[in-house]
């Protein structure tokens, strides 16, 4: 049984002092079902996530309370993609035949910090400042800079498409291009990477509606079809945050093996995909996770950013809703977004950031802590 | 009378003459890992033996942590007193890279592959006046 996206719905993402996380995932939540041209009631479960905002479920509180079997997902930056594919497995194996996938969130403003005992680490970890997923980002792109020839140019580069992609979108958080120079130049959070090519936690809230491909088109005149939703976790001897410790030998992460699963899946690879959301947590990240995800072999990033093939226009167009650097992070709906901008793209419906060239298959990739990937492949 | 006390039991020897940082090595894969762990994260044995690590590596990457993380940080600076830190992971020859903090904050005298020493060091005071010892990796001579 295949899986469509018949309804999708956003909450703007940046800071909204006047709705609660809940309220945001409330109101996305409606939205999509408005898009579904279906009502709360119709819908026979739901999967959700906040990682600040409250239990996912709450939402019974604002649509109605249903009865539905409604599970909350707790699963770092890759809540949404683990309630995506949860909902991909459960229409897939018949149980249910449409459902909502809801996230949303609300931080306080700054850098997470993370409890080390939560992911099994001693007190000290977190004591004497090893616990932060900035400076593992900087130290991965730092190692990945050395043995693949990425200038801190490129780095910028990333950071200044992203704004300039936020700017096109509505929903983004940051509507105005910034300078590339201002964007080098800007206060050093943690070498190489500066305060502009770090994306900081915020707010929104994504829902979707999913159904029975062959019911699909019953409710939606251009559904869009799901042809795979894979999430993986680190094997041993992949370079991950949080560790104390890493291996002598690496061995590939949990991007690879999920973007491999679910490319084998989809029958499809990455020379046919036409559009891709690339977890950008910072701007290291979006060029390592270019070449995880198969999309170009180590270091050929420099030369296809240097030449404009990630923008909107180019050949390789990359978190063209301007990703997380553009819209901050609110943990719970940040993977569901990347969903969200895929299906706009797929239904031509992006308005200023639509690709051209009618794309036909899309990519979405996260990556969250302590080493876990989710891929989903979207077809029209 | 203050004593100078490991922030962690079992992270390194303690008190001794030349401390060292402890590994637990799998007697079935041969694969070591830092901090001591019961169990093997490679192949699930449960059979490890406890070794001392070696006490010079090769940095294999690192980055200057340039602002003052939150809690649980705990170093006894506030943010006026904040002092831009480097973490590193340090590669150690047939044992396994530990990630630690760099005596060096510098980026200039920073760079990947450079010699550097495992020391033991004060890392903060606590109430009682005791002194909190922690691990720093420092470039070599
Ligand atoms: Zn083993």
């Amino acid at each position: 049984m295949d899986v469509a996206i018949i309804g999708i719905g956003i909450h703007p993402f940046g800071r909204t002092p006047a709705r609660s996380g809940l309220q945001q995932g409330a109101y996305a939540a409606r939205l999509a079902l408005q898009d579904a041209g279906i009502e709360w009631r119709d819908i026979e479960f739901a999967f959700g996530g906040s990682a600040s905002a409250g239990n996912a479920d709450a939402l019974g509180n604002e649509l109605g309370l249903t009865g539905i079997p409604f599970i909350n997902v707790a699963n770092g930056c890759a809540t949404g993609g683990s309630s995506l594919m949860t909902a991909y497995n459960a229409i897939r194996s018949g149980a249910h035949d449409i459902g909502l996938v809801a996230g949303f969130d609300k931080h306080d403003r700054g850098a997470f910090n993370a409890d080390p005992k939560a992911l099994g680490l001693g007190e000290w970890y977190g004591e004497m400042g090893l616990m932060m997923t900035t400076q593992f980002f900087a130290m991965k792109i730092q190692k990945y800079m050395h043995d693949h020839g990425i200038s801190k140019d490129t780095l910028a580069r990333v950071a200044h498409k992203a704004f300039i992609n936020g700017s096109l979108n509505p929903n983004a958080w940051r509507r105005s291009p910034v300078a590339l120079e201002e964007i080098a130049s800007s206060t050093m959070v943690s070498d190489p990477l500066t305060k502009y090519m770090f994306c900081s936690p915020s707010e929104g809230g994504v829902a979707l509606v999913l159904c029975r491909a062959d019911k699909a088109k019953s409710y939606c005149a251009r559904p869009v079809y799901l042809k795979s939703a894979v999430l993986k976790s680190r094997r041993y001897g992949s370079f991950e945050v949080f560790a104390p410790s890493q291996a002598l030998q690496q061995v590939a992460g949990p991007t690879v093996d999920a973007s491999r699963a679910a490319f084998e899946m989809a029958g499809v690879g990455p020379k046919d995909i036409d559009v891709s959301q690339l977890q950008d947590t910072e701007s290291g990240a979006e060029i390592m996770h270019m070449a995880e995800n198969g999309f170009c072999e180590h270091g050929e990033q420099e030369q296809l950013i240097q030449s404009g093939a990630t923008q909107l226009g180019g050949s390789m167009p990359i978190n063209t809703d301007g990703g997380c650097l553009a819209n901050g992070e609110p943990i719970g709906a940040s993977g569901l977004r990347q969903v969200y901008e895929n299906v706009l793209q797929l239904r031509g419906a992006a308005g200023d950031h639509q690709v051209p060239g009618n794309p036909r298959l899309a990519y979405s990739h996260v990556y969250g802590a302590p080493g876990i990937s989710a891929v989903t492949i979207l077809q029209r | 009378m203050s004593k100078r006390v490991p922030i962690a039991e079992g992270l390194f020897t303690w008190p001794a003459e030349r401390p060292a940082l402890l590994g637990s090595r799998c007697n079935n894969c041969g694969i070591a890992s830092f901090p001591v762990a019961e169990s093997c994260m490679a192949c699930s044995g449960q059979d490890v033996t406890i070794e001392e690590l070696p006490s010079r590596g090769t940095l294999w990457t690192w980055t200057i942590q340039q602002f003052m993380p939150k809690s649980p940080y705990n170093s006894g600076e506030t943010p006026e007193t904040f002092r831009p830190y480097g973490v590193g992971y340090l590669e150690l020859p047939g044992g396994v890279r530990v990630e630690g903090r760099l005596t060096e904050n510098d980026p200039e005298k920073l760079h990947i592959g450079m010699e550097m020493d495992v020391v033991f060091d004060t890392w903060r005071t606590d109430s009682n006046g005791d002194e909190i010892i922690g691990f720093f990796f420092q470039p070599s001579n």
